[in-house]
């Protein structure tokens, strides 16, 4: 087991990164480089795993590791978060920063964008001065080539010393030559001559100084002409980490100590003080990283940008942008009501169909009837109305996120909607940690580690669950459906349907800004932070993939939750339900006991109810409910829409309830997965605590004055 | 500030190129701006404003970075 260690700081996830070997013959790769330049896809290609991916810096948060053999060694890769440079901004550049410098891995690949290679040269060339066990791999050269821009990879690995390797990761171009070099690295078979930069005069001098005595206390466990200039100018995470590593902290050293003083002295006597050195070194990465992508680079066409710039102009422009913004995101929501419609309906024919069978061959056997009842009409019914009704609007819905996710379009969100953050006093990057919401508030929540203020980062968690998620779409468009558009009815049915979601989608946005800001202004009081959002270039998402993984990868997954939970939930309904305490079922009762809270919020007792049951996973709360009345009596066939709503009517359901369902959907307790997962992120039972409490009281207080108007008015 | 004819990069109006003379950032912040590219003498141009006309994207060594006016005016450019 190798295990690198890292500085221990109270409410900093993730301090320790295990990597599993199996033998030690098994080699550990590391996959780095800028955000945004495909690592996720290039390691996904290489494991077959599924780290999610998309067209947006910061998404790879957490360091996901897979397997993959090439030839007859058995690789570890290890996908580390995207950094600019080697030195640690926020907890996950920490991570990826550390594991190059001190996870001793047999190789790096530094992936680097084809259509940007001079400013991932700065890393590369900081990667180089640490190790020599590099391999460059430069991805997207299809979007390279489409832009008219011609790489000499020759030339490049001549001038960076080390092989690299072109590569189209999403279409699997590349890649066998690529791991036949990391091959040749890992196992010593090529020696590589890296690029060293050369300082300043005064630097190298200063280096010199120092490095004799440092390459005596370090021995060969890490290169000294880096150590040298680190020490020079010494970041404190930078000293921890190396102690870390080394198990003795260097500056404890007396002779060392001197030999610093002596070089510093120099430098500043010749001209250069300690607060200008950092300047001038990365300078000087930077500039070297523009001669070698001179010398390597052609731009056939000098304008290769214009398309990428003149979609910016439009998506981000200001009379368009806000409108085009909020007619994407009502697109995909009128697609996915409009496209669900008839497939739903004939999946749910079919389950049902099946369901009678069911009910048949039970029969036939014999089997007892509570038995029949709690299998067929509890648990498959469940299960088949969960399918039916929720696995057509998510195999629409989550491609077409996908696809906007892919394209590059989350990033000019983010660019769009930064200046209403700035005034909630938040991050800029707390757009994107939202965005990141829509598909999963535990997702979310890990992601704003890519915020480095400790305050805005905790606002941004605490914020996180106003955007509904995967979980709660289902629920948001199914009531949207029926309630919305059916009081609506006619032809505007499927119209008003779509306004409502992207009202419910703007009112948490607008939630999510309010809080922040009041939060920013009492209990976590401070000014925003400084901020920079890469816009990368736009990509033509690959539609094929897309389809295959979103379907797989998401609609699956947030299928099979719904069902793993909903059966055991149901099952708990059913023994709720057929259990009887003096006359009544205890289902009534605790329906009953919640029913004048829940009235007083619009609801009634079974769908407070189903809140509650569903803490797990938001998807079941429909499910539970349906179950729930079921359970009392009205045994239906629920195989469409319009059935369901029959059902809600039969049970006293208005428009009103309708509206406070979606309100509560969007505001309410996180699921137990985000909770737990903010605990972990916090470290803090106080603030986790918080984050329950929030939604829950927001939801609760809007849905009784939304409730409380509405009878006043003596609406309907 | 505005000797020599330098003014804050938030000031630079769009479509035109300035070149960087110098950054106000300190520690953390100051060399994340050097890794992103803007070291002297870097060309920078401002490319879009963003629709409440604040952040605004500039193209550094051929990539867009976004950046707020309380940001971009930490960096004084030549107007070219």
């Amino acid at each position: 087991m190798k295990q690198i260690k890292e500085p221990v700081l109270s409410g900093k996830p993730e301090n320790e990164l295990y990597i599993e070997m199996k033998t030690p013959y098994d080699k550990v790769i590391a996959l780095s480089g800028n955000p945004n330049v495909g690592k996720s896809t290039l390691f996904n290609g290489l494991t077959g795993l599924r780290q999610h991916t998309g067209n947006w810096p910061g998404k790879t948060v957490t360091n996901a590791q897979g397997k993959y053999k090439h030839k007859d060694t058995d690789f570890i890769m290890v996908d580390i978060p995207g950094t600019y440079s080697l030195m640690a901004n926020s907890v996950e550049e920490e991570v990826a920063r550390n594991f190059v410098c001190f996870g001793q891995p047999d190789a790096v690949i530094i992936v680097t964008d084809a259509t940007c290679l001079e400013r991932n040269l700065n890393l590369v060339l900081q990667t180089l001065e640490i190790t020599d066990k590099v391999v460059v791999c430069v991805n997207l050269i299809d979007e390279a080539k489409r832009k008219k821009i011609r790489i000499d990879f020759q030339k490049l690995s001549e001038c960076l010393g080390v092989p690299v390797v072109p590569a189209v990761a999403r279409k699997n171009i590349g890649l066998a030559e690529l791991m036949d070099a990391v091959y040749d690295i890992a196992h010593g078979r090529i020696k590589t001559t890296p690029y060293k930069v050369l300082y300043d005069e005064r630097i190298e001098q200063a280096i010199d100084t120092v490095r004799p005595k440092v390459a005596e206390l370090v021995k060969d466990k890490i290169d000294s002409r880096w150590v040298s200039l680190q020490l020079l100018d010494p970041d404190s995470s930078l000293l921890t980490s190396l102690e870390g590593f080394l198990g003795f902290n260097l500056m404890e050293d007396k002779g060392l100590q001197e030999l610093l003083a002596k070089a510093k002295e120099h430098m500043e006597k010749n001209g250069l003080p300690l607060c200008r050195l950092q300047d001038t070194v990365v300078s000087a990465l930077v500039l070297r990283g523009e001669e070698i992508a001179k010398k390597a680079v052609t731009f056939q066409d000098k304008q290769y940008n214009r398309l990428d710039r003149k979609i910016d102009g439009i998506l981000t422009s200001k009379i368009f942008g806000i409108p085009i913004m909020l007619g994407l995101l009502t697109l995909v929501f009128w697609i996915t009501i409009a496209g669900a419609n008839i497939p739903s309906q004939f999946l749910g024919s079919l389950l049902f169909g099946i369901g009678e069978r069911l009910s048949e061959f039970f029969l036939k056997l014999h089997f007892p009837l509570w038995l029949h009842d709690l299998l067929v009409l509890g648990i498959y019914r469940t299960v088949a109305w969960v399918v039916s009704v929720m696995l057509p609007p998510m195999a629409i819905f989550f491609p077409l996120f996908t696809f906007l996710e892919d394209l590059g379009y989350l990033p000019r969100v983010a660019f769009n909607l930064d200046n209403y953050f700035k005034k909630a006093c938040a991050h800029g990057k707390q757009a994107l940690t939202m965005c990141m919401g829509f598909g999963c508030n535990a997702a979310g929540v890990i992601g704003c580690r890519i915020i480095d203020s400790p305050r805005e980062r905790l606002i941004a968690i605490l914020t996180n669950n106003f955007v509904p998620c995967n979980g709660r779409f289902p629920t948001l468009i199914a009531i949207g459906t029926v309630f919305i558009g059916g009081a609506i009815g006619g032809a505007f049915q499927s119209a008003a349907a779509v306004f409502a979601l992207t009202g419910t989608v703007l009112l948490g946005i607008f939630m999510t800004l309010t809080v922040s800001r009041i939060l920013s202004k009492t209990v976590l009081k401070g000014l925003p932070s400084s901020f920079t959002l890469e816009l990368p270039p736009y990509r033509k998402p690959p539609i094929g993939r897309i389809i295959v993984r979103s379907v797989f990868d998401r609609t699956l997954f947030v299928l099979g939750r719904a069902v793993t939970i909903a059966a055991p939930a149901g099952l708990v309904l059913w023994i709720m339900a057929n259990l009887t305490v003096a006359d009544k079922s205890l289902l009534a009762h605790t329906a009953a006991f919640l029913d004048p809270f829940g009235r007083l919020i619009g609801m009634d007792g079974i769908i407070l109810l189903a809140f509650f049951l569903g803490l797990p996973a938001n998807e079941i709360v429909i499910p539970i409910i349906i179950m729930g009345y079921l359970s009392q009596g009205s045994l239906m066939e629920l195989s469409s829409l319009e059935e369901l709503q029959s059902l809600f009517v039969a049970n006293g359901w208005t428009w009103l309830t309708g509206v406070c369902v979606m309100l509560f959907t969007l505001f309410h307790f996180p699921c137990g997965t985000t909770l737990w997962t903010i605990k972990k992120e916090t470290q803090s039972l106080k603030w986790t605590v918080f984050s329950f409490f929030i939604p829950t009281v927001i939801g609760l207080s809007i849905c009784f004055l939304v409730t409380q108007t509405v009878r006043l008015m003596g609406l309907p | 500030m505005l000797d020599k004819g330098f003014i804050p990069l938030s000031f630079l109006p769009k479509g035109r190129f300035g070149k960087v003379k110098s950054l106000s950032f300190d520690g953390i912040s100051r060399r994340r701006m050097l890794d992103l590219g803007f070291v002297t003498d870097t060309l920078v141009e401002a490319l879009q404003r963003s629709p409440s006309g604040d952040p605004t994207a500039y193209c550094v060594r051929g990539a867009v970075i976004a950046l707020r006016s309380e940001e971009a005016s930490k960096i004084m450019v030549e107007l070219r």
